[in-house]
């Protein structure tokens, strides 16, 4: 009889997880063409179609996607780097979103500044970091504080968040002149990010500067190296004189004003009001990316620019070929379980083991 | 006198096994008579470990294969799992107790048991109990819960349970780690009881004491071979310890006089809780002199890990004052301890003393990472930790493939001399000149090889001579007796009395460490 038994390996490749990620998305696609055959598609078209869509004639539509995705899995990342589980991005992201909205439609009739981008955008995003950081500092103060289980309290946020902007762009924010439409009234043009080309605005290059300033933070600073031993041990952290609750509060303003940031990108950059579609799961995408990414500041940007490809590619199958445009986020979640997975075979190899003799009896 | 011409109860021919980049055994020969203790001793990664959870069941040799007296006959057997070595009549008693506490010693007894009865016939079990424990004079009460008794009784239990199985063949892994001297006699006492019922031991250790009070026979392991099989009575301690090491080993360690300070640290009735919030430390007082090594010596879980929790300001006090240099730190955080050049070097080394999964240089800085030169504002300056890393590596001949290394990937002795490496700088570099440090080692040289003891024990000398007042928490006697110039006997978190190290007496310390003692 061969026996399979996992053994574990002593030293982790660097490059078996980019193995690994390259199979799971392979192993997703497989499934995927499954489930598009059973709709009635033929697979190949199918994806043909997506590949075409998001990283060809849409290549515009995925870079606005990919942007709060970046902010969002920057948010994640720092986090998780500290093994503080904050799956309140979303929320965060939301709350980042009104307090730019906010200050965009608000402030000026009440401060006189000049009427420029150059101090309307920093101001929206000041506005924007320090909400998203304060939604974040509740469960964290929870948690420093009285030991609250984050993952819940960050959870709960989210729904805080979202339905009060859902109270806000149907009512106390609604714009009279809307003609019943729910949303807000437009930002004045001063407090809009400037466009490149179609939809695609600064906010893609705010993302990038902001991974590479994480990466800094992350790898070249004091306080990097504390949240990376919080992270490994918080005991030893702890022995090694770190302060933790300074520590744990510090990261999720971090954190919680990086999903803030998407939600100003995305009132700055994209709807230019209040209105449905700000909370449409980026923070919770957000998740994904940083996992994908193994909480690489770099690999977000990677992972993020991928999994925006496949919301625009699912998009463009419910166009072009009338099939769900879930098809998208069903083989983004696939992805993350085959990368979950398959993560056993990063620590672990599979060896064959045959019996090495046959058993006689007698000596 | 064991019988040299007793039957063989097991045998191993030709073990080999591999792991990944490791041969953990080589072509290992290795047989147990009937009626024997025989010892296995190695140093730490030498393969005993291996060799018996192959034994057990639960790895499978790559090469070779074991044989087992079955009807008088030795016959191959295939061992695929623990059930297997089970129901060969393999037991194993673990280190670590697999015990449940809120339950009596009858029912641990039939916990997991295969032919149990639906409706369960206790006085029965019990009585089979009392019938072993009276035929190998294991002492228990078959209806007291785990939770009421000593670590002691409780490893009686162990041995018990896997009698009661049926087991012919005991494999008991380092089984005095966790006993007082007196506890670790009558171990011995019912370890000769089993054999001469016609058990055969197997039993774990490197404590070369132990081997030649309690073996008949020892096989010493070396880099995965077998070096050696000899008869205990025709060997030394000296010559086992060669066997083991590869090479002439000194025992006896040079101790220059003690050349006494000021009072460092001063402890004036600290109490304290564990982390269940139950009292954990009552009312101890405890000076420690510039140029002085203090001793706690106790049974495992008497306080110990809380007393150098509070002196490093990790553990909050409830009454009492620690100062040090005359500095009131009560209630400090941890950081203001390590400014005050306090070292720790803890008991658990992957869980406390390093972050695993991070390199080797970054683990060196954990205690300077916030200072010149180090770092410099915010930032780290990568090229000093390397120097600075690369320097500590060389000065304590810390063997790592590179400082990118994790640092779990290290063996036992070379991380512990990482973590003296990186606790007596810090304690340099956090102190002035005529500011002595103050180094806190929780059993340094636990679960280290022979050569790696050496290199620790003699590493805390000479910061004694440097001036540094040392509390040295351990579990062995000898290494106590060694090093320290006085030596605290702690039970219940209670200081039981301080003796001279010079004056000190085996068998007082042990009445002490049992509590029976207070002076």
């Amino acid at each position: 009889m061969i026996h399979l038994k996992f053994e574990k390996r002593l030293e982790q490749s660097r490059y078996s997880f980019v193995g690994v990620l390259v199979l799971s998305i392979v192993l997703a696609l497989l499934f995927g063409a499954l489930l598009l055959a059973y709709a009635g598609a033929n697979p190949f078209v199918a994806y043909a179609e997506m590949a075409k869509s998001a990283f060809y004639s849409d290549w515009k539509e995925t870079l606005v996607k990919a942007t709060p995705l970046i902010f969002t899995g920057l948010s994640v990342t720092v986090a998780f780097r500290m093994r503080f589980w904050n799956i309140g991005a979303e929320g965060q992201l939301v709350v980042g979103g009104l307090a730019a909205a906010g200050a965009a439609l608000f402030l000026p009739e009440i401060v006189t500044l000049p009427e420029s981008p150059w101090v309307w955008i920093p101001i929206m995003m000041t506005a924007s970091i320090l909400a998203g950081a304060l939604w974040a500092l509740i469960p964290a103060l929870l948690k420093a504080f009285l030991g609250v289980n984050e993952i819940i309290t960050t959870l709960m946020f989210n729904y805080i968040a979202i339905f009060y902007y859902q109270f806000l762009y149907t009512d106390a924010w609604k714009d009279p002149a809307g003609r019943g439409f729910p949303g807000s009234a437009r930002i004045p043009s001063f407090t809009k990010l400037p466009r490149f080309t179609g939809r695609v605005h600064l906010g893609i290059v705010i993302a990038v500067i902001a991974a590479i300033l994480i990466w800094v933070i992350m790898s070249k600073t004091r306080q990097g190296y504390e949240f990376r031993l919080i992270g490994e041990n918080p005991t030893a952290a702890r022995y090694a004189g770190v302060n933790l609750f300074r520590n744990i509060i510090l990261v999720m303003i971090l954190s919680g004003g990086m999903a803030g940031l998407a939600g100003f990108s995305e009132i700055s950059g994209v709807s230019f009001k209040l209105q449905q579609g700000l909370a449409v799961g980026y923070g919770f995408t957000g998740i994904i990316v940083a996992w994908l990414a193994r909480l690489n500041p770099f690999g977000v940007i990677l992972v993020a620019l991928l999994l925006a490809g496949l919301l625009v590619g699912g998009d463009e199958l419910q166009m072009s070929m009338q099939l769900p445009a879930a098809v998208g986020e069903v083989l983004q979640g696939m992805i993350l379980l085959f990368v979950l997975g398959a993560d056993i075979f990063t620590r672990y190899r599979l060896r064959v083991v045959q019996p090495p003799v046959a058993l006689t009896s007698g000596d | 006198m064991p019988d040299t011409s007793a039957p063989i109860a097991v045998e191993m021919r030709g073990i080999t096994k591999r792991f990944p980049g490791v041969l953990a055994n080589h072509k290992v020969d290795f047989a147990v008579r009937v009626g024997e203790i025989h010892a296995l001793l190695g140093e730490n990664g030498a393969g005993k470990s291996t060799l018996m959870s192959v034994l057990c069941g639960l790895y499978q040799q790559d090469e070779g294969k074991i044989l087992l007296a079955q009807k008088r006959e030795l016959s191959p057997v295939q061992i695929h799992s623990p059930s297997d070595a089970f129901d060969l009549g393999i037991g194993m008693i673990h280190q670590h107790f697999k015990l449940i506490p809120t339950q009596t010693v009858a029912e641990n007894m039939i916990l997991g048991l295969k032919d149990t009865p639906f409706n369960l016939q206790m006085t029965a079990i019990e009585n089979r109990i009392r019938d072993l424990a009276d035929r190998y004079r294991l002492e228990v009460d078959p209806r007291a819960y785990i939770w009421q008794l000593s670590v002691g009784e409780r490893q009686r239990v162990e041995i018990l349970k896997v009698l009661y199985r049926g087991a012919n063949i005991l494999i008991l892994d380092e089984p005095t780690a966790v006993l007082t001297p007196q506890e670790a006699d009558e171990l011995g006492a019912v370890m000769r009881n089993m054999a001469s019922e016609g058990k055969a031991l197997i039993f774990i250790s490197h404590k070369l004491d132990e081997i030649m009070a309690f073996a008949d026979r020892v096989t010493v392991l070396r880099s995965g071979e077998n070096v050696a099989t000899v008869e205990v009575s025709n060997s030394s301690k000296t010559e086992l310890a060669q066997l083991m090491v590869g090479r002439p080993v000194l025992f006896t360690i040079e101790k220059p006089p003690s050349q006494l300070g000021d009072v460092v640290v001063a402890m004036e009735k600290v109490s304290a809780l564990n982390d269940k919030g139950l009292p954990a430390l009552d009312n101890v007082s405890l000076e420690i002199r510039s140029g002085e090594i203090v001793g706690i010596a106790g049974v495992a879980g008497n306080g110990q890990r809380e007393l150098a929790e509070v002196v490093t300001g990790l553990r909050p006090t409830t009454t009492g004052r620690i100062t040090i240099r005359n500095r009131d730190m009560t209630h400090q955080p941890p950081y203001q301890f390590i400014q005050q050049g306090v070292a720790h070097v803890p008991g658990d080394r992957l869980g406390m003393g390093l972050a695993g999964n991070l390199p080797v240089s970054d683990n060196m800085i954990m205690k300077s990472y916030n200072r010149e030169p180090i770092s410099s504002g915010i930032f780290l300056r990568n090229q000093m930790i390397r120097t600075f890393a690369q320097n500590l590596v060389k000065a304590f001949q810390v063997l790592t493939p590179n400082l990118e290394t994790p640092a779990r990937n290290l063996s036992g002795g070379n991380q512990q001399k990482a973590i003296l490496a990186r606790e007596i700088t810090a304690g340099k570099n956090l102190t002035k000149g005529d500011e002595p440090p103050f180094l806190v080692t929780v059993y340094p040289t636990r679960g280290l090889d022979v050569g790696a003891i050496e290199t620790v024990r003699r590493e805390l000398l000479e910061q004694r001579a440097q001036g540094v007042a040392i509390l040295l928490i351990s579990e062995q006697l000898d290494e106590l007796l060694a090093l320290s110039d006085r030596i605290a006997v702690l039970h219940g978190g209670e200081i039981m009395g301080i003796v001279d190290a010079a004056e000190a007496d085996i068998e007082h310390l042990g009445l002490m460490m049992a509590g029976e003692l207070h002076i």
